[in-house]
């Protein structure tokens, strides 16, 4: 068992959460995964690493409520623990000199971008960033952003912050000025599709951050299988990062709509009683816990 | 050698007919994911061990991988003793239960046995899981003695047969073991791969428990190449010797058109979902799993795991579960046993055909294949006739739900992350025939990962020949002369 040992809300219904893994602390690299599971009639589900802290031995994870294994590891607090996490998964981003680097982010994909940025800035390359989001209330972690970032600009739907309009919109001035040498975009598959259809005509190199289904994120079971350059590529091991360009994003799309109605399903059972589906939930874990006691005892 | 037991004289014991293994109707089964084969009574194991006639070279000890003592297991049994038989068999079997349900022994044990070359071979892997569940059911473990402290430490990386048979072996040298599993259970394809209605997963919980008992450990979520890499634990961790045993790896598509709609499975994933994940209890569990209930599901491909996907689909409600196969019955490598209880169930087998593309809706949701008619042609590599397409043979079969069971192919993980470790041109890793040791020095590999996708008993073949090298080179380090580590004497 994961303990959490810090929780905090950092946007509406975006929540961080610092895991004591120390070996996965040891290992990750920006870009990697884990993969979660709650408890035993949980499912696998990964989530890119944010941070990580290799002494302390903790793993952070920016979690999104949108499902229901994302909705309920939302509602845990310090003290609980994840039955299971494993990791670091999939490639490291490719950190090199680039030159001048644009990182777009949309919403939660900004904690998984901001590792990488604070790398490439590490690399001696000019960072740009450019945060999306909705709505204010949906931004995450603009501000440990502006730190790694040589510019930073702040793009909502609504105007709320920054200026209104899209991440696309100002990424293509940069790009009219004559200034990108590469870009990372990690967020929803509409908007890495509208960064590739940008840049590709362009040739300039692009990272997209591919967020499909897994089970095991080990290469064995195909589940997270993407058409990259019209060949299947396993996301967890051949990814999650792909060049942009030749990247099919319908598929991918298509692909993540897979379980959508069982998705449906598992939200409306949790949303009937969520107090006591995470009173159910501790209940498990503290099972496990006393169970795992039991057969230490005997190793002796 | 100790008298024999049987009362009966050679040409009696051969007129005895085999016992028949008792099993769920399949009408009922078809509809549940409880075992199959229920299993003998103590009367039907006591008449089927007194079939067996005692050859002075017993070929079914000669065709088993990890030669078990047969013989003494059946004179045991005729004698009723039957956590005796288990504790002979575990002397070189660790896993009885789990060997005595998924061993191919129509092509081992079962064909060394006389008897079989005029009638039925005795129903060795049948008197096998008897002696297994009869220990199982009362409590108890026969387990060995412990021994003395080697104080030489060895890595196992992965929890599947080869693995655990390992672990089995090299704590009874007195070698700490220490198994590293990247899935949250433990237990590899025995419990992601072979179904519950096959292999209850209660089975191999308690198989892993009696090696907790004898000291070794375990950590799952832990990927070797990823989480740690194997110089780590030989530089930072203190071991001494490492085996990888982590199985076959990658699902091998068709690539066909069409592969990526929803509702196409590689058999890694399908069977994953059902069986580690417990997805046939959706909601219940929260693994989903695209709906077969009331669908056309097929799976392409002829091999046990193929069989263990229909029957999982057959039992979530499909509406019919077919088998597509490009060769013919004669040359499909699934057990006959398998075989025998999937027509029961009512699984529709398509010989001599070859999907070609994947067709479907609007949304990407598949709804036929398009196969090709084949005839076998010359002997290939593996000396089965090869299938050739018969020209203008196309024809569409309506599906929803698609599984492919075409085999796996290497998974790069621990090549790619260890330095010096050297792999074939299939990218397997290449290890000694007979010592299993690799190119990198304290580093033995066993499994699938070496030879490809075989059988859970081979696997454990190779888990046990690793433990005697692995043992012999431990020894070495100490510089001390070649001796053999034994069990305390009771």
């Amino acid at each position: 068992m994961f303990p959490i040992v810090a929780a905090r809300p950092l946007a509406r219904g975006i929540k961080l959460f610092e895991i004591k893994a120390p070996r996965i602390a040891k290992k990750q690299k920006p870009g990697q995964f884990v993969i979660i599971r709650l408890d035993e009639a949980g499912e696998r589900i990964p989530l890119t690493i944010a941070d990580a802290d290799p002494k302390a031995g903790t793993v952070t994870i920016v979690v999104q409520a949108i499902g229901k294994t994302t909705m309920l590891l939302s509602m845990l607090e310090v003290g609980d623990s994840i039955l299971d996490i494993v990791g670091p998964l999939g490639k490291p981003s490719e950190i090199e000199k680039f030159g001048t680097t644009v990182v777009v982010s949309g919403s939660v994909g900004t904690a998984m971008a901001y590792p990488t940025a604070r790398e490439l800035k590490r690399a001696g390359n000019k960072v740009i960033s450019i945060v999306g989001a909705r709505s204010k209330d949906l931004l995450v972690l603009e501000d440990a952003v502006r730190e790694v970032s040589d510019e930073t600009y702040v793009m909502t739907d609504d105007g709320t912050a920054g200026q209104k309009g899209l991440v696309t919109e100002k990424l293509k001035e940069l790009i009219d000025a004559g200034l990108v040498d590469y870009v990372l975009a990690v967020g929803p598959v509409p908007m890495m599709r509208a960064v590739a259809n940008l840049t590709s005509p362009q040739h300039i190199k692009t990272m997209v951050s591919l967020n499909s289904i897994m089970v095991d994120g080990t290469g064995m079971c195909g589940g997270c299988r993407v058409l990259v350059n019209n060949s299947s590529q396993f996301a967890c091991v051949d990814g999650p990062e792909f060049d942009a360009s030749q990247v099919n994003f319908e598929v991918l799309m298509q692909r993540n709509n897979m379980y959508r109605e069982q998705e449906r399903q598992s939200i409306e059972r949790l949303q009937a009683d969520p107090g006591n589906q995470l009173k159910q939930l501790r209940e498990n874990l503290h099972h496990h816990e006393c169970a795992a006691l039991t057969t230490g005892v005997t190793h002796e | 050698m100790s008298k024999s037991n049987n009362p009966l004289p050679n040409k009696e014991r051969i007129k005895l007919p085999r016992q028949r293994m008792p099993e769920q109707l399949a009408q009922i089964r078809a509809h549940n994911f409880q075992e199959v084969n229920t299993g003998f009574d103590p009367e039907q194991a006591r008449q089927e061990s007194l079939r067996c006639i005692e050859c002075g070279k017993p070929g079914c000890m000669d065709k088993c991988p990890v030669s078990v003592d047969v013989k003494t297991v059946m004179d045991l049994i005729v004698r009723g003793e039957y956590m005796g038989a288990a504790a002979k068999v575990r002397e070189d079997n660790a896993l009885p239960a789990i060997t005595g349900r998924v061993c191919p022994v129509e092509d081992q044990c079962e064909s060394g046995c006389v008897l079989g070359k005029k009638g039925e071979s005795v129903g060795i892997a049948y008197l096998e899981r008897f002696v297994a569940d009869w220990e199982r059911s009362s409590g108890q473990f026969g387990l060995p003695k412990n021994v003395a402290p080697s104080g030489k430490k060895v890595a196992i990386i992965g929890s599947g047969p080869a693995g655990l048979a390992c672990a089995g072996d090299l704590i009874q040298m007195g070698h700490q073991v220490h198994v590293f599993e990247a899935l949250h259970e433990l237990g590899g394809v025995l419990i992601y791969g072979i179904p519950e209605f096959r292999l209850p997963k209660e089975i191999v919980a308690h198989e892993v428990q009696a090696l907790r008992l004898r000291g070794v450990e375990f950590e799952t979520n832990v990927v070797v190449g990823k989480t740690v890499t194997i110089d780590e634990l030989f530089n930072e961790d203190g071991y001494h010797a490492a085996f990888v045993a982590t199985g076959a790896g990658l699902p091998r598509f068709l690539n066909v058109p069409g592969e990526h709609l929803n509702g196409i499975y590689s058999a890694n994933e399908f069977l994953t979902r059902v069986n580690l994940m417990r997805a046939y209890r959706f909601p219940e569990f929260d693994e989903p799993l695209y709906p077969c209930k009331d669908r056309d599901v097929v799976v392409i491909g002829g091999g046990n795991t193929a069989m263990d996907a229909v029957r999982s689909a057959l039992r979530l409600g499909a509406k019919t579960a077919s088998i597509l196969y490009r060769r013919t019955e004669a040359e499909m490598p699934a057990r006959v046993e398998e075989v025998h209880h999937a027509k029961d169930e009512g699984i529709r087998f398509e010989m001599l055909v070859n999907p070609v593309e994947f067709r479907g809706d609007e949304k990407g949701n598949l709804k036929s294949v398009i196969c090709t008619r084949m005839e076998l042609g010359e002997p290939d590599d593996s000396g089965r006739r090869s299938p050739v397409t018969i020209k203008g043979s196309e024809f569409e079969t309506p599906c929803s739900v698609a599984i492919i069971a075409a085999g796996t192919s290497a998974n790069p993980l621990i090549q790619s992350s260890t330095p010096g470790l050297q792999v074939t041109k299939r990218g397997y890793i290449a290890a000694n025939d007979d010592t299993l040791a690799t190119s990198k020095t304290g580093v033995f590999a066993g499994g699938d990962i070496v030879t490809g996708g075989a059988t859970v008993i081979l696997a454990m073949g190779a888990g046990r020949k690793a433990a005697k090298s692995i043992n012999e080179y431990l020894l070495s380090l100490n510089g001390a002369a070649v001796a053999t580590s034994k069990a305390v004497a009771d």
